[in-house]
């Protein structure tokens, strides 16, 4: 009888496991399939940006042997750098290569090729080095954006000449010098030394990354003690009861509260009431450190709870108050999950745009912000800004923004997940 | 009744590992209880109001703990009903009963580490050398340093074994300098008899040991306090007979110094290793008497049902 049982038995087990084996493939199949969409989605993703974005990277210089001709630079025998013509200098330079060019409308073309950089860089060289005056150099000069998108192939040369912003006379120029060598491209430095700019040639990024680090230190600073000290307190020493069942629900929400609501609640407490300067870090800041607060609570939580409770009774037991016990035992294992917690919500603050536009973090700004009350943009709102730009040349730098963003984000993240591998390992 | 076993028939039945090390006991009782008691006793079960209810002597000499009328709730659960223990210095007393009964419930009243539970909520009396553990003069965190526990897992920290027994004096000041601390950790280690494994690996992760040194470096890590009473909830169920018997070997040592209470499922170890006993049944303490009395001769049919094995 037992025996009759158990071979019934096996035979029911073995019809099924065709089945079973079918159902365990094809559900295997479904998920590589999922993850080969997303895989998908994500070269394709990376790929259009790297190729759109790269050749921010490098930029056209021009090669011109610019004279630090005394009498145009200094006419009355006293260099004032402020007001000598520094960009004819280096016009002057461009036409002896050229000599050929006459006529108002033909050296305004030719004039058109070197951008307005070419001047500031000649000051600069001027004002470090007074002993130029009166000599020449050969400088490698910034050309403009569109002669810079010619010669990275983004300007159809075989398009009809009135359709494109160079002319045949412009084109030809460009070849003449890339003839004789005077072309080449390097790395861009503007990209990462300068603040914004009218001219694509000369927009960098700075002035944004340093917004967004501007208010990520005020974030960091406030949200991280300010959550910490929040979820140890919720966690180690609050009662358990309605209260707390009701402040759980309410951080949780905060949580998935759409991010421009923040931006209001900034706009109508930190600036209108009160009266912090608008398009400052330090605002961005603030409302940045609302937006991540609950994130940090709920991640700080859920990493105090993870340590064992053995090892509070252990503490305790053993004659420890309840605060050494918080701080000798509990926060040490906890803290690469809240770090951890710290950092997603940091990357998650980078890269907020909305927020920022509400507290007027979206102005045009030039110069480099220096403090957490200049005026500054963030990473973000300048790829939003750039993105609006008609330029050809800001097209590809907001492909370059993007990567630079990514690149931080990744970073951040990685050593978020380094963090919890080391958590693991813990006990 | 004729299940009732002779005592040292329990102190044998250590695990072979332990049964060279067997104490031998001259006690011999035959243990034949006739029917008309049996029925005495029941009767008294019924009849008895909560504090006449626990058979055999409560009371001893020089006692050092007193809990008197100790009652725990865990919001409407009555955990522990009016329980009177008087435990002394130099002795061992085990706490037996099966499961849910209330004797970790009951233990950790002596240290207070029911504090910690929100839920929990405890009436009676206890004192400690003549004070009460609840007045407000005393701290917890003092009374801990004097009444030390020792889990039924081991849960050593995750620090070294060095700083894992370090702790204590550590965070009561008891040493002055770094000197002073070493000799203090090298002697608890060496109370506790796990020195000699790790002498040369102070400084490696106490989690990294085996099960029986970890709860011998907990015993390490509390003796190291230098406490007058251990509560030990039963300190070797995770452990295998040799780690237990080393465990065992060690309570006999420090009860000359301190008073143990151990709450233990094995009779054998209790029977080996407590002078006294008391039984919980459904958070009633139902009898305490000498080791020697509840395993041959009990005087509650219930205390006779769990040593026997009829019930737990
Ligand atoms: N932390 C707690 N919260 C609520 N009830 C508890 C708690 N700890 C124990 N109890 C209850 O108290 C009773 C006694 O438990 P316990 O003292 O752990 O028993 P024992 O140690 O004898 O097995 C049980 O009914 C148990 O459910
Ligand atoms: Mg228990």
């Amino acid at each position: 009888m037992a025996a009759d049982t158990s071979t019934s038995s096996r035979t029911k087990v073995e019809a099924g496991l065709a089945r079973r084996r079918r159902r365990e493939h094809l559900f295997r199949a479904g998920g590589m399939a999922a993850t080969m969409v997303g895989v998908l989605f994500l070269i394709v993703f990376f790929w259009t940006l790297l190729a759109q974005g790269s050749s921010a990277f490098v930029q056209t210089f021009v090669d011109l042997d610019i004279e630090f001709s005394a009498d145009l630079l200094a006419p009355d025998g006293e260099l004032d750098t402020a007001y000598a013509d520094f960009d004819g200098i280096a016009r002057a330079a461009l036409r002896k290569k050229f000599p050929e060019v006459s006529g108002r409308n033909d050296r305004r073309a030719l004039n058109r090729l070197i951008s307005v950089g070419a001047g500031y860089q000649i000051r600069e060289a001027i004002e470090s080095n007074p002993d130029l005056l009166g000599r020449s150099q050969v400088m490698t000069l910034p050309v403009a954006a569109n002669v810079d998108m010619l010669m990275k192939g983004n300007i159809d040369r075989s398009l009809p000449e009135d359709q494109r912003p160079l002319s045949d006379q412009q084109v030809a120029w460009i070849d003449a010098l890339l003839a004789d060598d005077s072309i080449s491209t390097r790395f861009n430095r503007a990209l990462f030394s300068n603040g914004d700019s009218r001219e694509p040639e000369l927009a960098g990024i700075r002035g944004a990354l340093m917004g967004s680090f501007y208010m990520l230190v005020i974030t960091i600073a406030l949200s991280f003690p300010l959550g910490a000290a929040a979820a140890i307190y919720l966690e180690e020493f609050a009662p358990k009861n309605r209260w707390a069942d009701l402040i759980e629900v309410n951080i949780n929400n905060l949580a998935a509260v759409p991010s421009i609501v923040f931006g209001l609640l900034g706009l109508a407490v930190f600036i209108n009431w009160m009266a912090i300067p608008r398009s400052a870090p330090l605002v961005g800041g603030l409302v940045l450190s609302l937006l991540t607060l609950p994130v940090i609570i709920i991640a700080a939580r859920a990493a105090i709870k993870a340590v064992p409770p053995s090892i509070r009774e252990a503490a305790l037991a053993l004659g420890a108050s309840r605060m050494q016990v918080v701080f000798h035992h509990v926060l040490p294992l906890a803290m690469p999950g809240m770090l951890t917690g710290t950092i997603i919500g940091m990357s998650r603050a980078l890269g907020e745009s909305a927020p920022l536009l509400m507290i007027g973090m979206v102005a045009f700004i030039v110069d480099v912000p220096a403090s957490f009350s200049d005026p500054a943009t963030a990473l973000p709102v300048q790829i939003y800004l750039w993105a609006d730009s008609p330029e050809r040349a800001f097209a590809e730098r907001t492909s370059a923004a993007i990567i630079v963003l990514l690149g931080f984000l990744l970073i951040m993240n990685l050593s978020a997940v380094i963090m919890r591998r080391k958590v693991e390992r813990q006990w | 009744m004729q299940n009732l076993r002779p005592i040292n028939e329990y102190r044998r039945m250590r695990d072979p590992a332990g049964s060279n090390s067997t104490r031998e006991s001259p006690v011999m009782l035959s243990s034949s209880l006739d029917s008309q008691e049996e029925v005495s006793i029941e009767e008294e079960v019924e009849n008895s109001d909560a504090a006449s209810a626990t058979l055999g002597n409560v009371r001893c000499d020089n006692p050092y703990i007193v809990a008197e009328n100790i009652d725990v709730f865990y919001g409407d659960n009555h955990a522990i009903q009016d329980v009177t223990l008087e435990i002394a210095k130099n002795q061992v007393v085990a706490l037996i009963g099966p499961s849910g009964c209330g004797k970790s419930t009951f233990l950790r009243c002596l240290n207070r580490m029911n504090d910690s539970i929100d839920s929990a909520r405890v009436t009676g009396t206890i004192t400690l050398d003549g004070e009460n553990i609840h007045s407000k003069s005393l701290d917890p965190v003092a009374l801990r340093a004097r009444v030390g526990m020792v889990f039924q897992k081991p849960n050593p920290f995750p620090k070294s074994i060095y700083d894992n027994v370090a702790y204590g004096p550590r965070i009561h000041g008891l040493a002055n300098d770094r000197a002073e601390l070493d000799n203090i950790v090298h002697t608890s280690l060496e109370r506790a008899g796990l020195l000699k494994e790790v002498k040369n690996r102070l400084d490696d992760p106490g989690t990294g040991l085996s099960g029986g040194q970890q709860q011998r470096l907990c015993i390490a890590r509390t003796i190291a306090v230098d406490p007058e009473v251990i509560l030990m909830d039963e300190p070797c169920s995770a452990l295998d007979p040799i780690a237990t018997a080393k465990i065992e070997d060690l309570m006999d040592e420090l009860s000359e110094n301190y008073a143990i209470v151990i709450v233990t499922h094995s009779m054998q170890q209790a029977a080996r290793v407590s002078r006294r006993v008391a039984y919980f049944h459904l958070g009633k303490l139902i009898e305490v008497d000498e080791t020697d009395k509840i395993f041959t001769n009990p005087s509650h049919k219930l205390t006779e049902d769990y040593v026997t094995g009829r019930i737990g």
